[in-house]
């Protein structure tokens, strides 16, 4: 992304991060760069342990980079400890003061900045507000329920009005509404504060859901930025594609290839065309993936064909999960209208259309 | 059929029967240890002293009188025993110095151990204890030979050119300080350290994060936070600290005595027994209401801390 340095909230040059020596040397970020622009809602996607908390960590300041520099506003934070950066954090453990009740919580670090009493006592109310613990501010934060206390570490991160609000899966131990009314909450907060948002999660929806842009990461490295569209639509390498939604992968020889686009045989012998990713040159064989919606399940013959193993409604549409002539699994998801709805039975033989563009061919 | 109410409270009958028998042994040593000696100290204070030291069986209020009054050889009269009063405000003076001295030092130290890899703290607690190997009056007497005029201190300082005469630490109260806080050290960065090691360090990083600086986070996450090991470290110093016998009468040479040499002196040479025992329990006595008012004060502000 070229982006003009200022607009830049964090930018992440080259950072690598080793934990432990010798023979136990981990390498948690494997140089990684990227940008992140003012007034985003950024997030980190990525399986457990691929090193999300510890770029957060690195932005705010609890550990150094082993190569590499962060600049926050085009200016190296290095020299900067964590109690002179204006970046707050909602931590995985919460990691409320449980010395404490809620309301101290919230208003620590106003406290800490040296803001007079009445600025505090009025922005930890507002804050309390906003999560809706207005009634449990004088409790201890040991006397709370988990989400609870994860709505008080969220208040608490956003009292000092920071410039970057760093969230480390701040919603993970919600129930599903909560969640959902968080989820609204927190993007209605992100676009009034204009506070930089950089948010973990390893829930694909959510991320797909809430983020401007998102950084789908693997092992230590960011495979690709963009927005959610463009993360799932057009997807660069494999594991994007496996990681974000539901894939179909088939194996496939490369017949020609015109620019973007390539002519492939399956093996099924039917030839279909598939666009190629940015800048990845196959030869020979390749792989196809096709998302599920793209496909369609037909009674007769289609691009490739097999026997359905199951059907799971899903109130809005219908999974039908086939077992193609090869062996291999493939899925096809059709939404359910009222009037048209296509009934499959288990053990019918089914043809699966592959539409115009569904296929892609990826980089491993 | 018993119903869930008769259960539960079988129940609790049955817990609380169990924790009476399993306290049981050591109640029993508690009681014959420490209690019956003090009953025998109780009951001498009220006898009279004998010619050569022991009591005779005779009932007398004298010894308490003499705890807080001193009658005059020559016309009876009663006036204020100040100098007993000296002696325990010296004493109190002295532990409490000690137990903050102990503090400020070994604070740092549990801090230090507490945040090395899990590995290593087991080396620094080992090294900690070391002096517990060696016998008290050995200690006491290490601690002498570096404070006294011609001692390890006072000897490279005239070498150096610092001084020309020897400073004088020896035989005041700064020695038996010295020597109480080097004594009791461990005492302290035990229990300071068994609550640092259970610290939450996120929490510490929380407070960076919100702004706070490290004085900032040392006072307002980490103190309260550790305060029942504070308090445990305190307890475990002051009170052997207010009855400190060797350190006093070896670094304090004959004038500069601590309440249980004024004890002790009561059970030689002044051959007043019952005197002896009062004091004895009167220290205790003072010692106990103190600690109580302290552990209330602490445990209580930790509640409306903030
Ligand atoms: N202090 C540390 N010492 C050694 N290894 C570490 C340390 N912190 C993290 N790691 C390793 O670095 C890698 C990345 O860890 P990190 O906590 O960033 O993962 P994560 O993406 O946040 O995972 P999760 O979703 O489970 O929270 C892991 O392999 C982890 O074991
Ligand atoms: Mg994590």
């Amino acid at each position: 992304m070229p982006d003009t340095p200022g607009k830049n909230a964090i930018e992440v040059r080259g950072v690598r991060k080793v934990f432990g020596t010798g023979e136990a040397q981990v390498a948690a970020l494997d140089t990684v760069s990227v940008s992140i622009r003012e007034n985003e809602f950024f997030t980190l996607l990525g399986p457990s342990g691929c090193g999300k908390t510890t770029l957060l960590r690195l932005i705010a300041g609890f550990d150094f980079p082993s190569e590499g520099e962060i600049l926050l506003y085009g200016s190296d934070i290095a020299p900067l400890p964590p109690f002179k950066r204006p970046v707050n954090t909602v931590f995985q453990s919460y990691a409320l003061f449980p010395h404490m009740t809620v309301a101290e919580n919230i208003g620590f670090g106003l406290e800490m900045l040296g803001k007079p009493r009445a600025e505090i006592d009025a922005r930890v109310a507002e804050m309390l507000k906003l999560v809706r613990m207005e009634k449990l501010a004088k409790r201890r934060t040991s006397q709370i329920s988990g989400g609870q206390q994860q709505r008080v570490a969220l208040a608490r991160a956003l009292a000092p009005q920071p410039k970057v609000l760093l969230l480390d899966e701040p919603l993970s131990a919600l129930d599903y509404k909560l969640r959902k009314e968080m989820q609204i909450e927190l993007k209605r907060l992100q676009h009034e504060t204009g506070i930089t948002f950089i948010f973990v999660t390893h829930d694909q929806e959510e991320a797909l859901t809430m983020s401007d842009r998102i950084a789908v990461m693997s092992s230590g490295k960011i495979l690709q930025v963009g927005s959610a569209r463009e993360i799932y639509d057009r997807p660069a390498v494999r594991f994007v594609a496996d990681f974000i939604g539901e894939t179909n992968f088939l194996d496939a020889s490369i017949d020609s290839i015109d620019g973007g686009k390539a002519k492939v045989t399956l093996k099924s012998g039917a030839t279909i065309s598939a666009t190629v990713a940015d800048g990845f040159k196959p030869d020979g064989d390749a792989t196809v993936v096709i998302r599920p919606e793209h496909a369609k399940a037909v009674k007769g013959t289609g691009d490739i064909s097999g026997v359905v193993e199951n059907v799971v409604y899903f109130g809005t549409d219908t999974h039908v999960h086939v077992r193609l002539d090869d062996g291999e699994t493939f899925t096809v998801r059709q939404q359910n209208t009222r009037g048209a709805m296509m009934e499959f039975e288990r053990g019918e033989r089914v043809g699966i259309v592959i539409g115009d563009d569904a296929a892609q061919i990826l980089k491993d | 059929m018993a119903t869930a109410a008769e259960i539960e409270k079988q129940a609790e009958a049955r817990e609380v029967r169990n924790r009476w028998f399993l306290s049981a042994p050591a109640l029993i040593i508690i009681l014959l240890a420490a209690s019956g000696p003090l009953l025998i100290v109780l009951f001498y204070s009220f006898l009279t002293p004998g010619p050569y030291g022991d009591v005779v069986w005779k009932f007398s209020t004298e010894g308490w009188v003499s705890v807080f009054l001193e009658r005059d050889i020559f016309d009876d009269t009663l006036s204020f025993a100040s100098a007993h009063l000296t002696i325990f405000w010296r004493s109190l003076k002295l532990a409490l110095m000690a137990t903050v001295a102990t503090l400020v030092f070994g604070f740092p130290t549990a801090y230090f151990i507490a945040t090395r890899p899990e590995r290593t703290r087991d080396i620094w607690l080992f090294l900690i204890t070391i002096p517990f190997w060696t016998n008290l009056l050995i200690r006491t007497f290490a601690v002498l030979q570096v404070i006294r005029n011609e001692g390890l201190i006072n000897t490279a300082l005239i070498n150096l050119g610092i001084i020309d005469q020897p400073i004088q630490m020896l035989y005041t109260d700064f020695a038996i300080m010295v020597g109480m806080v080097y004594v009791y050290l461990p005492l302290m960065v035990l229990p300071l350290y068994a609550s640092m090691e259970k610290l939450d360090f996120r929490l510490v990083e929380a407070g960076y994060d919100l702004y706070a600086t490290r004085w900032q986070v040392l006072k307002r996450i980490i103190f309260p936070l550790v305060r029942p090991g504070v308090v445990a470290g305190s307890i475990l110093v002051f009170i052997p600290a207010i009855g400190a016998y060797v350190t006093p009468s070896v670094l304090g040479g004959g004038k500069n005595m601590m309440f249980a040499n004024l004890i002790e002196l009561q059970f030689g040479q002044g051959r007043n027994w019952p005197l002896g025992a009062a004091l004895s329990i009167t220290v205790m006595a003072i010692v106990m209401v103190a600690l109580l008012v302290y552990v209330r004060n602490t445990s209580g502000s930790e509640v409306r801390h903030g």
